[in-house]
């Protein structure tokens, strides 16, 4: 018995080195992007241009990322992680310079966007940005006009301001589970600033959201996609794709069901995708070269016409659906991404005070 | 150990002594494969995560410092050893959080798991009292929902829960309440959750237990004038306690640490020890002080599950 089990791990060390023997002579590069993020046919003309093979990972929260990351030998080529993420695996040493010389396509990239995402990640020497948002407010069109009188939902005053949402009450407020998105959002309508780290600051936010806490019924990252879909709630604080894709999964169930998203105009918090080579990636050309065609004007437009999301290439504007392009949910006008704010990653103490005033807040202890 | 080779020893007799041997080694491995199962897949993790609690958190790869390891020889292995401390257990003890989460996670398994009785127990009693026929088929009923994803089958009680939900929709066209029921996203849901899945697990050992018993024993009971509920609580019930325990352990142990459930039913103010975990693991990306939550974690749960065993195997031996 035990020889053949020496046997048959001998014979299967043998076929590892084998196979793995054969497979360094193909071209691959390993993803590992966020779900429903991508149209995939981009990446079958990708493997036909370059014959590089795309190994096509998908997960969805940024902590299993990370976690994968930190623990390290993950084996990606092409991660995508959020850029206040980003900041602190740059620190931690997760990734590596990008090489900008093989990536002549860096010239597309929009300047507004550059701008901010080098807050994160100084300079952009590890990662170029694949899409952005804005964190808003998510909202069933015919319910809050029932309970408000209104439908004209353009402030953060509507969460904020105890009688209006408890008038949201019974038909539902969803919030994300996410302190790094909402504590900042409440301090901007404080009219702090949002990027504090203050404790005074940080328990001014705590007492306004603690104000609120009563109409909200539950604080979830993703369940608010469906529950916004299929009429459960009539607002949520969201990241503004999701909200998008319940639009779009409400225009398809023909329930009657109509979803809008506002970017409040006090400003809202901008995220970032952004893709990056992690330092012990096995294939850094090719992962280069998947990088520069993801900044092909046609390419990314491509992208998001289908995922709805804006993108940081300037270039792939005019190849972007109009409708999208000129929707500001989506592509928000000159004026409003004045007001739209970044928040910096906390340093670990801060997190902590963040994370204990997020439980105190959610359940009340 | 020793016991199960003496017993086996009679049979061997007849046999020369290199077979006696062979077998005796064949034996003892067939002891040796759960210890070592237990050995890689219990105690080396535990390990690991014993002394990732003992640690303090860095921004590096991993997340933590010191990582003890040979490259800079025995020395520098030593000199990260004696960077460890328990600063992260007294940590848990400055913020009540830790232990109200911990006695709320205790609290909800613990009225989960006699719920998971009450309900289970006359199940599996009408099971193992089924004509012998059915039986089998009456398993696999039991069985089947493990055929089903555990995340779809919680996610199904969303839409039977919810105030727009089946539950309510029909209870609403019965004219029973005029009003939905909340339901969804509170302390009850979660009950509910929590039954409904490991309902299995406490159905198997009761049956295995119940229909294992000798109900002649209930019909002289009878006999002898003893009212049918008495007999139950006299013959049934004692008979049966190994399958109430196994059960009982079964649904509790799982449902202290539970997190699905409480996430995708629970409300926002559920405060249960996985939660927690998760908070400190991901949030807080605080690997060491998730860490010693989860040394405490199974402390609370292997103590008195070792007293437990104990008192059992003294009770036993005084039985004979």
């Amino acid at each position: 018995m035990i020889r053949k089990a020496l046997w048959l791990s001998a014979t299967s060390v043998f076929l590892t080195l084998f196979t793995a023997g054969g497979r360094a002579e193909d071209r691959v590069v390993n993803v590992y992007n966020w779900s429903d993020y991508i149209d995939s046919s981009i990446i079958d003309d990708f493997t036909k241009k370059t014959g590089i093979k795309v190994v096509y990972d998908t997960f969805d929260s940024n902590e299993i990322l990370e976690t994968k990351l930190l623990a390290g030998g993950s084996g990606y080529d092409v991660v995508v992680p959020s850029a206040n993420f980003l900041a602190r695996q740059i620190q931690a040493g997760v990734f590596q310079k990008l090489d900008k010389s093989k990536l002549p396509n860096i010239s597309n990239m929009w300047d507004v966007i550059s701008e901010r995402t080098a807050k994160y990640d100084p300079g952009n020497e590890y990662s170029v940005n694949y899409m952005w948002g804005t964190v808003g407010l998510g909202y069933n069109v015919k319910k809050v006009t029932a309970a408000l009188g209104t439908d004209k939902i353009d402030s953060w005053d509507v969460f904020f301001n105890p009688d209006k949402l408890a008038k949201l009450k019974d038909c539902g407020v969803y919030v994300l589970d996410s302190p790094a998105d909402i504590i900042p959002a409440a301090l901007k309508y404080l009219g702090l600033d949002p990027n504090s780290t203050s404790p005074d600051d940080i328990a001014k936010a705590e007492e306004a959201l603690l104000k609120v806490r009563p109409y909200i019924r539950k604080f979830h990252s993703s369940e608010y996609i469906n529950a916004l879909a299929n009429g459960d709630i009539c607002l949520a604080i969201g990241w503004s794709g999701d909200v998008f894709q319940a639009r779009n999964r409400a225009e398809e169930a023909k329930q009657g069901v109509e979803i809008g998203y506002s970017v409040p105009k006090e400003g809202a918090q901008m995220w970032f995708d952004q893709m990056a080579i992690p330092a012990d990636a096995p294939h850094v050309a090719d992962a280069l070269e998947f990088i520069n065609y993801m900044m092909t004007p046609e390419v990314i437009a491509k992208s998001s016409n289908y995922v709805l999301y804006a993108n940081g290439n300037k270039a792939s504007q005019q190849f972007v659906d109009k409708a999208i392009l000129e929707d500001t949910a989506v592509y928000p006008d000159a004026e409003t991404i004045k007001k739209l704010y970044t928040v910096k990653p906390y340093d670990p103490k801060t997190q902590r005070v963040i994370t204990r005033t997020w439980t105190k807040i959610v359940t009340g202890q | 150990m020793t016991d199960i080779a003496a017993t086996a020893s009679p049979s061997t007799q007849t046999t020369t002594l290199p077979a006696r041997l062979a077998k005796g080694f064949v034996d003892r491995l067939v002891i040796i494969i759960p210890y070592l199962w237990l050995l890689f897949f219990f105690l080396v993790p535990f390990i690991i995560v014993f002394k990732i609690s003992l640690s303090q958190t860095a921004i590096s790869m991993p997340p933590y410092t010191p990582v003890l390891d040979f490259s800079d020889g025995i020395s520098g292995f030593f000199a990260g050893f004696r960077e460890l401390n328990f600063d992260n257990y007294t940590w848990l003890t400055q913020d009540a959080l830790y232990f109200n989460a911990y006695v709320t996670s205790l609290v909800i398994a613990g009225i989960s798991t006699i719920l998971t009785l009450i309900v289970g127990y006359p199940i599996a009693y009408g099971m193992a009292r089924a004509p012998a026929t059915i039986r089998p088929t009456l398993l696999m009923l039991v069985i089947l929902p493990f055929w089903t994803s555990f995340l779809i089958r919680v996610y199904a009680w969303i839409g039977i829960l919810k105030p727009e939900g089946l539950l309510n929709q029909l209870l609403m066209s019965l004219h029973i309440i005029s009003q939905p029921l909340v339901i969804l996203n509170t302390y009850t849901a979660i009950f509910i959750g929590i039954v409904y899945s490991y309902l299995p697990f406490m159905v198997l050992p009761l049956y295995s237990s119940l229909e294992k018993m000798d109900y002649s024993l209930v019909e002289a009971a009878e006999d002898l004038g003893c009212p049918p509920i008495g007999a139950f609580w006299k013959i049934t019930f004692p008979l049966s306690l190994p399958g109430v325990v196994a059960g009982c352990l079964l649904v509790f142990i799982p449902a202290v640490g539970e997190f699905v459930i409480p996430d995708l039913l629970g409300g926002s103010q559920t405060l249960m020890i996985g939660k927690t975990l998760w908070n400190e693991f991901f949030s807080n990306r605080d690997w060491p002080v998730s860490s010693a939550v989860a040394v405490i974690l199974l402390l609370v749960l292997i103590i008195p599950i070792m007293f437990f065993q104990q008192a059992q195997a003294k009770a036993q031996e005084q039985g004979r």
